[in-house]
């Protein structure tokens, strides 16, 4: 099956800053319909403005993926402003308070709190979400993942059990709707130069980092790839350090 | 029969009175089949199709007063246009009352302005369970109002309105969504949350009451019908409300609704009649759209349309086979609909057995599927109607 993006109607998770901003960008510009959301709405405006300004179709929804009541608003919304959704981006990602503590010292509310913005978020969404690309017999789900999900980093402890946890939900998702032309991936979109790096890793060499500009070309490539990626594969993207001259 | 009060512990597990109006003429018994929805999948067979209304329900509910401080719930029927809907007005009071109990509104003309938001104790302002008090941050601050004026008054009803809100496009649904809440009736003993509204594939947000024939379907069911080779299609048609309490209104209803019809449903309905395949509709919203668009255009066509079409006993559909439907008691409206499916007889033996076994009814309730041959496929081994009877 073909999977453009032109004309698609794709739905970002944490759409005003970083990764999510940037893939915002690249797909409305790649010609998809992009509806975001995130819970500042003053920095979601910019955004949309931004990509208005561009010649593109954006909207936005100022939501907290964690607020159980969200799911159906955030479902219904985005379907009022662009019609089914094609794509969904779970992008939406805490670290939870930094700097980032052992595990032995996270409280158990910061655990929640991972556990209820990168794991259950996306669960609800998803299945608010999801069901319809399963009736019409194609869609995209697209998990952000991480590194820590899958190395034992120091620190990162409550923040890569939730994605390790999400990645999961990511694969049995896939194994359940085999067949049905819904595909759902897993990415990893190695170290950005982002906001949250900055809180996680504030002495980082911004230099060594990837642009989030970059990544999310790729992951528009990854999108309209024929064949896509396995159903449920972890794909690391890695463009390299901004510095370089990686292509886009 | 009484209605359900909440919802199931599971949306896919109630009770399921399957009427087959092909079965054998006696014993009436032989025609019914009392069973529970997760084995729907032996009712149907390949190359069947199965098709249902993909409507969002729309949180249409929305209280607030006048400029004079009078209380106003309005509770939106209809879409008109980026920033208008039409809506039936009540007064003082909520849910809890039977509408036809609530005191009508104050008398409001063309221009009047209404102020809408949410109580301060639902929903979205209070803090998640998580989050210990000392944690505790201010939340982004949700509520709000929203201000509508009214644009039009129907001739039939003064409380059949059209609505312009101050707001269209996004800025309105987020406003909807924030401030309404899902409409509901008296029989219900709680807040209907949003989820418990939606059906799991639904998209559009085009329903203002829940197109709740599908609400017991489940992935799990879904897809074992599709292994079994049943189709799926679908379709998004505009559900209104089922009652208002203003008799002139009630009257009328259902209104005209809009829907729009893919495509791939028409080319999935066209097939699976060529091949000798059952078109059954999950609800009266999915009948009334494939056979009002039939009726009017002489043959069923992809696109939008608004249909006026009521079912009667007398109706002969062109193109549904059979419903899945909510249970509905013989003397309840929706009932009469089932007639277009099966005798007078067969249903007066269905409505008894449903009374008997205490069937429950409306939205959240037990379920019935009327389609000729479900009977004759199934296995034998699941209890039988008579077996069955208290």
């Amino acid at each position: 099956m073909n999977n453009p993006v032109a004309g698609s109607n794709v739905l970002i998770t944490g759409g005003s800053r970083g990764l999510g901003r940037a893939l915002g960008l690249a797909l409305a510009r790649a010609g998809a319909r992009v509806v975001l959301v995130a819970r500042h709405a003053g920095e979601l405006a910019d955004v949309v403005a931004e990509i208005r300004a561009a010649g593109g179709e954006a909207h936005a929804i100022v939501a907290d993926v964690a607020d159980k009541n969200a799911a159906h608003a955030i479902a219904g919304q985005a379907a009022a402003a662009v019609g089914s959704i094609d794509v969904l981006v779970n992008n939406a990602s805490t670290l939870g308070p930094v700097p980032l503590r052992l595990l032995l010292d996270t409280d158990c509310e910061d655990l929640d709190r991972a556990l209820a913005v990168n794991l259950v978020g996306p669960f609800r969404l998803t299945k608010a979400v999801a069901g319809p690309m399963v009736l019409r017999g194609g869609g995209t789900i697209v998990n952000v993942t991480s590194d820590a999900a899958t190395e034992a980093y120091e620190r990162w402890g409550a923040y890569g059990a939730s994605k390790a946890a999400l990645e999961q939900l990511g694969r049995v998702w896939a194994a359940e709707l085999a067949g049905t032309g819904v595909r759902v991936v897993n990415v990893d979109p190695g170290e950005m130069d982002t906001r949250m790096h900055a809180d996680a890793i504030p002495d980082a060499n911004r230099a060594e980092l990837a642009d989030p500009a970059r990544v999310a070309n790729e992951i528009v490539a990854l999108l309209q790839a024929e064949p896509g990626p396995a159903p449920g594969a972890r794909v690391a993207i890695r463009t390299g350090p901004s510095g370089t001259e990686a292509s886009p | 029969m009484k209605p359900a009060t909440t919802y199931p512990e599971r949306r896919d597990d109630v009770r399921l009175l399957v009427i087959d109006p092909t079965a054998p003429e006696a014993p009436a018994g032989a025609a019914l089949r009392e069973t529970r929805t997760p084995a729907l999948p032996d009712f149907l067979a390949a190359g069947d199709l199965l098709v249902v209304n993909d409507a969002a329900t729309v949180p249409a509910s929305l209280r607030g007063h006048d400029d004079a401080g009078n209380a106003i719930e309005a509770r939106l029927i209809a879409a008109r246009g980026d920033d208008r809907f039409s809506a039936v007005l009540l007064g003082a009071g909520d849910w809890h009352q039977r509408t036809e109990d609530r005191p009508p509104p104050v008398a409001l003309p063309v221009g009047a302005r209404l102020q809408f938001s949410r109580e301060p104790s639902e929903g979205s302002r209070t803090l998640p369970r998580w989050y210990a008090p000392s944690k505790a941050r201010r939340l982004p601050t949700r509520h709000g109002t929203l201000t509508a004026e009214i644009a039009a008054r129907a001739p039939s009803s003064p409380r059949l309105v059209e609505l312009r809100f101050a707001a269209g496009g996004d800025a309105l649904w987020a406003a909807l969504y924030r401030e309404g809440r899902p409409v509901q009736y008296s029989y219900l003993a709680h807040d209907l949350p949003l989820w418990a509204v939606q059906t799991v594939y639904a998209a559009r947000p085009w329903a203002f009451e829940m197109p709740s024939a599908g609400r017991p379907l489940s992935w799990e069911i879904l897809l074992a019908l599709r292994r079994k080779g049943v189709r799926w299609a679908s379709l998004t048609h505009a559900a209104g409300l089922s009652s208002t309490g203003d008799p002139a209104i009630d009257a009328a209803l259902p209104l005209a609704e809009r829907y729009e019809i893919p495509a791939a449903t028409v080319r999935a309905v066209t097939e699976t009649r060529a091949r000798g395949g059952r078109v059954v509709a999950v609800g009266t919203t999915v009948v009334r759209a494939l056979e009002g668009a039939t009726a009017k255009d002489g043959g069923l066509r992809p696109g939008p349309g608004e249909t006026d079409l009521i079912i009667t006993p007398a109706f002969r559909p062109r193109v549904v086979s059979g419903i899945l439907s909510g249970a509905h008691a013989a003397h309840e409206s929706h009932f009469s609909l089932l007639a277009a499916f099966a005798g007078p007889d067969l249903l007066t033996a269905a409505a008894a057995h449903a009374e008997r076994a205490g069937f429950l009814t409306h939205e959240l309730g037990d379920s019935m599927l009327v389609l000729p041959g479900a009977l004759a496929a199934a296995p034998k081994t699941r209890r039988s109607a008579s077996g069955n009877a208290p």
